[in-house]
């Protein structure tokens, strides 16, 4: 076999020859299923656009995706950065963007890395598979552009901006944990929207109708608790029940919670994700140079800049910045790879379903069927725990030091495991913070609840910053408790509505 | 098989809406450090940007998260001397990572967020205080690098550009060529009738029926349509190249002691605004400093408006230096030169006559444009009314009060409007 190329220089014609030959290798050898891939040629700059509008190729107008821009352009044109060498976008047919900057190795890389990797996840994992409908986004992200184009048109583009800089403070709180959402086409959605607005705004209307009771048995009554239970998704309430929204600023509600939750398997996935893209463009590109496809260039400069993507700097090292999730992604397929093919005592003793069975069909099922947090506790062993060298350190404020907690020893494993694990769990990284209560019979008043974990208070500046949005959102008071474990009340936050809404 | 499409050359820019949205929001941040900048910098450095830092609590976007407190359990990598049970020192400075401040998100720490404003958004901010119209920006920022000429007609183009004298030139030359031949048989057949009518009386068939024919000719000549379509010529302008000379801008200023920083720093915005002017049309600037009080001298930038230096004042001084330079170094014919004084008006009493006639003899007739802007409060002063007699005389000496740096485009505004009638 003669090498496909032998330059560092790209060509359209080198991009489809090496796009072809690994596909052959990921779909026809390795059996990956993927959407259909759209490779896209941009320029720095466009890398830039797409990397501070969050990666969509489409979506509103925001300040802050200004604010991206600007400082990813500072960081990449003082050489700081290198630009993300990936973009790759869950959708159907799956985007991909290769730089134009890149050379043939790292366009074959990204390829490898994307378009097979990341693309096969976002068809496999559940979590996408439930949460996601990858056909359906960017028609959706037209829709929801065109409809808030039209609103700063309408209402200014100072009060849209004011609306969305709330509903994005409220972002992570705007998802939904385990209903299952509706998959709608651009034409559904645009012809269900009017629908909504009329229907949403008559049932707020009727939920607050005060129509004096005469009836003296109902007077004496419980007034009826609202919400019956507390919520958890802040934008899904506002947007049901916020009493002044207006039907226009529902619907941007409504778009800020879409984006949201379609964003939401990508938080609890990063490594899983990060790992198994990371782990297929390795085996990929090495089974390409198997097979004498590339030379021995390509794999010299495939690697280098592969060990930098994996590279786990410890704990004393200046540049630290925690764990790196391509690093412990890759080595954990990696190390399934190896507890299958080449299992040892220890791996018998601790996975004795995954030691000798087929690779393949052992990693399809991690990478299909978990999110960060039970893919750790699942499946990082002893060994791995071992090789990156890891402890874990217990920081409670009411002692004066620091405590080891368990290190990579016997005792430590499965310690170290879980708390690895629990690492990864959104929902005990982030404050739990819901909907409580409103005063439906008196002064309308919102009240949220942040249940406390571990003892953890709420960061006071910004807790304080946050509830002013929602005040601008909810029109009435607003309070925020932190309640800890027996239920009392450690911290009030409170943002009257009238005065301090009128500007943030 | 993988779609590959070719996107570098589509969707440039798409992020230029929300960095200008972004530029909006913190404008008053950004206004303040361009009047900054503007202070530190010389009238000829407004080619690059400018460093623009805002404070990163101004700038983030709130969320909730954890703050200091309670128990938090940290898995890290790369133990090498830790045993299990090991109870170690906080470190100092915070406890150690966790849900800790947003603000790091962007790599900036606590520092203040940085970042680079264009030469374009530099000058937009730079204007935006000197409530420029819009129009005016853009050329003033060069991005109208090509003028518009006439060049001549066309057959086709707007109602707007309707060129209605050669319409209807062109209408009645149509009309000439179109009627002569029916003109020619009408004179004849007018001839005709009179000799009919000489022998004949009125009632007979030939002089009916000659009548009848005068008048149908009368009728065709009629019909003929006053204007076509096919007559209109429109105006038509061309894109040239925008035109290139030299020129030379002399910046006189007073530097008497009541000449105070903020006066300086509202002289000096005028002399950006016609330096960049004057970059527009011209290949090669050249500036000239001159400072004075009692005597004139010519200086560097620096010097001009830095020093300390100061005394009475005797305004002649700097003209008679002005003109000394003009007729020494650049020669009225090779050179397009503007002036621009700066004072707070006040002068030795019986130097201002002095003033009007060096203006008037020496300066103006050398001089493309001239422009004077008293920098002051109260009542004009006696440099004022002797220039008022020269400014009617002279359509190319402007003069202004400013009292804020939004007065200065107004000076500025003549400039533009006098400049056809002062083309050399």
């Amino acid at each position: 076999m003669t090498p496909i190329s032998t330059g560092s220089e790209w060509t359209f014609d080198l991009i489809d020859e090496y796009d072809r030959e690994i596909r052959k290798i990921a779909v026809d050898e390795f059996k990956l299923d993927v959407y259909p891939n759209q490779l896209e040629v941009i320029t720095a700059e466009q890398m830039m656009d797409a990397y501070s509008s969050v990666g969509m190729p489409v979506n509103y107008h925001h300040w802050s995706f200004g604010k991206h821009f600007v400082s990813t352009e500072k960081s990449y044109k003082r050489g700081q950065m290198g630009l993300a060498y990936e973009i790759v976008i869950n959708s159907s047919p799956c985007i991909a963007y290769l730089m134009e900057e890149n050379s043939m190795t790292m366009q074959a890389l990204v390829i490898a890395h994307a378009a097979y990797g990341h693309n096969s996840f976002f068809k496999g994992n559940y979590l996408f598979r439930a949460w996601t409908d990858a056909s359906a986004i960017i028609d959706y992200l037209v829709f929801a552009k065109s409809y808030i184009s039209k609103c700063e048109e309408r209402y200014g583009i100072d009060t849209v901006e004011e609306l969305l800089d709330s509903c994005h403070a409220l972002m992570n709180y705007g998802v939904d944990r385990y209903k299952r959402p509706q998959k709608l086409s651009l034409a559904e959605e645009q012809a269900r929207q009017e629908e909504r607005e009329q229907y949403l705004q008559m049932q707020v209307n009727d939920l607050w109708r005060t129509i004096p009771r005469r009836d003296k048995d109902d007077a004496n009554r419980e007034p009826p608790r609202f919400p019956a239970e507390p919520q958890e998704n802040l934008l899904y309430f506002i947007e049901k029940s916020a009493p002044l929204l207006e039907p226009w600023q529902r619907e941007l509600v409504r778009i800020v919670r879409k984006v949201a939750q379609y964003f939401y398997p990508q938080r609890q996935t990063q490594v899983m994700n990060e790992g198994w893209a990371t782990f297929w463009h390795y085996t990929i590109l090495n089974r390409l140079y198997d097979k004498g496809l590339v030379t021995d260039g390509f794999m010299m400069e495939f690697l280098q800049s592969h060990t930098n993507v994996v590279y786990q700097p410890p704990v004393t090292a200046r540049w630290y910045n925690g764990i790196n999730p391509y690093a412990l992604g890759f080595s954990m397929y990696q190390d399934i790879k190896r507890i299958c093919e080449n299992p040892t005592e220890e791996d018998k003793a601790w996975f004795p379903d995954l030691a000798g069975s087929d690779w393949r069909a052992s990693l399809e099922f991690a990478m299909k069927n978990f999110k960060d947090e039970s893919f750790i506790s699942q499946y990082l062993s002893p060994k791995l725990i071992r090789e990156f060298r890891m402890f874990s350190i217990r920081d409670d404020d009411h002692e004066d030091k620091l405590e080891v907690s368990a290190i990579h020893d016997e005792n430590g494993y499965r310690d170290i495991r879980s708390k690895l694990a629990e690492q990864y769990n959104l929902g005990s990284r982030e404050p739990n913070i819901q909907v409580w209560s409103v005063n439906v019979r008196g002064d309308r008043s919102l009240t949220l609840r942040h249940t406390m974990h571990n003892r953890r208070p709420l960061d006071e500046g910004s807790a304080q910053e946050v509830l002013k949005h929602v005040g601008r959102l909810w029109g009435f008071d607003v309070r925020l408790e932190s309640a800890d474990n027996d239920g009392s009340i450690t911290q009030r936050f409170e943002v009257k509505s009238s005065l301090e809404l009128q500007r943030l | 098989m993988s779609h590959i499409i070719d996107r570098r050359l589509n969707g440039k820019n798409k992020s230029a809406v929300n960095r200008e949205r972004f530029l909006r929001r913190f404008k008053a941040q950004i206004k303040e450090a361009v009047s900054r900048a503007v202070k530190g910098r010389s009238i000829t450095d407004i080619e690059s940007g400018e460093k623009v830092s805002i404070p990163v609590k101004d700038i983030s976007e709130p969320v909730f998260h954890h703050g200091q407190g309670g128990i938090r359990e940290q898995v890290h990598p790369g133990n090498e001397e830790f045993i299990r049970g090991d109870r170690i020192p906080r470190p100092q400075g915070g406890g150690g990572g966790g849900g800790g401040g947003k603000a790091s998100q962007d790599g900036e720490g606590e520092d203040d967020f940085v970042f680079e404003l264009s030469r374009e958004e530099f000058l937009n901010v730079f204007f935006d205080d000197l409530a420029l119209p819009n129009l005016i920006k853009t050329q003033l920022m060069g991005v109208e690098e090509l003028k518009q000429v006439r060049a001549g007609y066309t057959n086709d183009g707007t109602p707007a550009n309707i060129s209605i004298v050669r319409s209807l030139r062109g209408a009645l030359a149509r009309r000439v060529a179109m009627a002569a031949p029916t003109l020619a048989r009408l004179g004849e057949a007018e001839e005709g009738l009179d000799e009919l009518l000489e022998s004949d009386d009125e009632s007979t068939q030939e002089v009916r029926e000659q009548r009848k024919r005068i008048h149908l000719l009368r009728e065709k000549l009629g019909s003929i349509p006053f204007i076509d379509p096919f007559d209109l010529r429109y105006n038509n302008r061309i894109q040239q190249p925008k035109p290139t000379s030299q020129a030379v801008m002399f910046c006189i200023m007073d530097v008497s002691g009541s000449m105070d920083e903020q006066k300086k720093d509202m002289a000096k915005r005028f002399f950006i605004l016609l330096y960049l002017f004057l970059q527009r049309n011209y290949d090669k600037i050249e500036v000239v400093f001159i400072r004075h009080h009692t005597s004139a001298v010519e200086v560097n930038e620096e010097d001009f408006f830095h020093s300390r230096e100061s005394g009475g004042t005797v305004v002649s001084s700097a003209l008679n230096l002005m003109a000394d330079i003009v007729k020494k170094r650049y020669n009225s014919s090779e050179w397009n030169i503007y002036a621009a004084q700066a004072s707070d008006g006040d002068n030795w009493d019986s130097d201002s006559a002095n003033c009007g006639r060096i203006m008037e003899e020496q300066l103006l007739p050398y001089c493309q444009y001239f422009a004077y802007i008293e920098i002051t409060e109260g009542e004009p002063q006696n440099l004022w009314y002797e220039y008022l007699k020269v400014k009617e005389r002279q359509r190319h000496f402007a003069m202004q009060k400013i009292r804020s740096a939004s007065d200065i485009y107004p000076v500025f505004r003549e400039l533009f409007k006098r400049q056809p009638a002062t083309r050399a």
